[in-house]
């Protein structure tokens, strides 16, 4: 049959406006999902998956997986960068940064400050000297995007809100797991402890708590 | 070992060193600069700030591999007569004890004023936090970079 016969094309079309639908379905679900505890606090998240809900969410999973990658973004690797004040943290027991750099503007440090005067595109050799990685920064004054001293519930809505995460949508939050400075997570230099799951179990547990709905756990 | 080529104080200089030699050992001990000096070696005494361009950074931590290229200034480069605002109020308030931390203190004075002309007590705290002076000249520091700023308006007050 000729491929291009009008019996193949609209069912071709139709296929597609189908996947495109459900896509869009899932990614405004999806979206939505953090907020919807916001707007009732006291209701318990597992209630609130509509019975018609697409394949993939599911909040017990969700919430699930959230627990693993709550556990990865408070170890000190991820929140040294994300503190709540505009001075990073530093070490296992996440003290404050010696010499006190600023977060400034961009996130990238003032003046004489600046992170990248110390911290160079690779890991300097040797114990406990500046980690080192090209994008080294922390979130700018516009989006502080802070761990430090944030519950899970507070988080999770927190990392889905495009108003506190730096304007990403759902398919730019999943690329993030693999953003080169996260990553750098994980090859710290000497004197730092790993975060306690590996890069490839956060990626998991990421991507499962995004995509079966980014539920809040229980606040 | 191919050279690498870095402009330093304006002249171009090929170095026959290893990519990662630290670029503070080629500032001092191939080009032959000491104005620089070696405190701690590990990012956290300032001692060894240049100019990398036009930045402060720390050349005890900076592989030469990084500077390839690039434009360094050290503190023999800072001006032409020693007569950079920063070097004359330093002069006029005679802010040096031993002198060791100083010209990494100037170095990275010199940026902080470039970017705020006008620093409060606060930004000169934040912008030379980086800077540590074991005879605890910071308060002279601080004079000294207000006295710079003053300077450097009165200049620019002039040619307006
Ligand atoms: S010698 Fe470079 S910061 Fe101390
Ligand atoms: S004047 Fe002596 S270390 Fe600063």
């Amino acid at each position: 049959m000729n491929p291009r016969s009008p019996h193949t094309s609209p069912r071709w079309l139709n296929q597609k406006t189908m996947a495109m639908l459900s896509v869009g379905l899932f990614v405004t679900t999806v979206v939505t999902s953090a907020f919807t505890e916001e707007r009732t606090p006291t209701t318990r998240p597992f209630t609130l998956v509509p019975a018609t809900a697409p394949v993939g969410r599911d909040s017990m999973a969700s919430v699930k997986a959230f627990a693993n990658v709550y556990k990865v973004l408070m170890s000190p690797r991820c929140m040294n960068c994300h503190p709540a004040g505009d001075i990073p943290l530093q070490g296992d027991d996440s003290h404050r940064h010696a010499m006190a750099p600023r977060r400034g503007i961009d996130g990238k440090g003032v003046y004489a400050m600046k992170c990248t005067n110390c911290h160079q595109p690779t890991n300097t050799p040797g114990l406990h000297t500046p980690p080192g990685n090209p994008d080294w920064h922390l979130p700018p004054a516009t989006a502080r995007m802070v761990f430090q001293g944030r519950t899970p519930n507070q988080l999770a809505r927190q990392l889905v809100d495009p108003k506190q995460n730096g304007g990403k949508n759902m398919a730019q939050l999943l690329e993030h797991a693999h953003d080169g400075l996260v990553v750098a997570g994980w090859t710290p230099g000497e004197g730092r402890t790993l975060p306690p799951l590996s890069h490839a179990e956060f990626t998991k547990a990421w991507t499962t708590w995004i995509k079966t709905g980014a539920f809040a756990p229980k606040p | 070992m191919s050279s690498i080529i870095i402009t330093i104080n304006g002249k171009d200089h090929s170095l026959d060193v290893d990519p990662q030699m630290p670029l503070l050992w080629a500032i001092r001990d191939v080009v032959g600069l000491k104005g620089t000096k070696y405190g701690c070696g590990v990012a956290q005494c300032g001692a060894c700030t240049v100019h990398l361009n036009g930045e402060a950074v720390r050349s005890c931590v900076t592989k030469v591999s990084r500077a390839a290229g690039q434009k360094v200034v050290t503190i023999e480069g800072l001006s032409k007569n020693n007569d950079h605002p920063v070097q004359r109020a330093w002069q006029e308030i005679d802010v040096p004890q031993c002198g060791y931390c100083h010209s990494g203190q100037i170095m990275s004075a010199a940026v902080l004023l470039r970017d705020n002309p006008n620093p409060t007590d606060a930004d000169i705290d934040a912008g030379m936090a980086g800077n540590i002076c074991r005879c605890g000249s910071y308060l002279r520091v601080r004079k000294a970079i207000h006295l710079a700023a003053g300077m450097e308006r009165k200049v620019s007050s002039r040619n307006e």
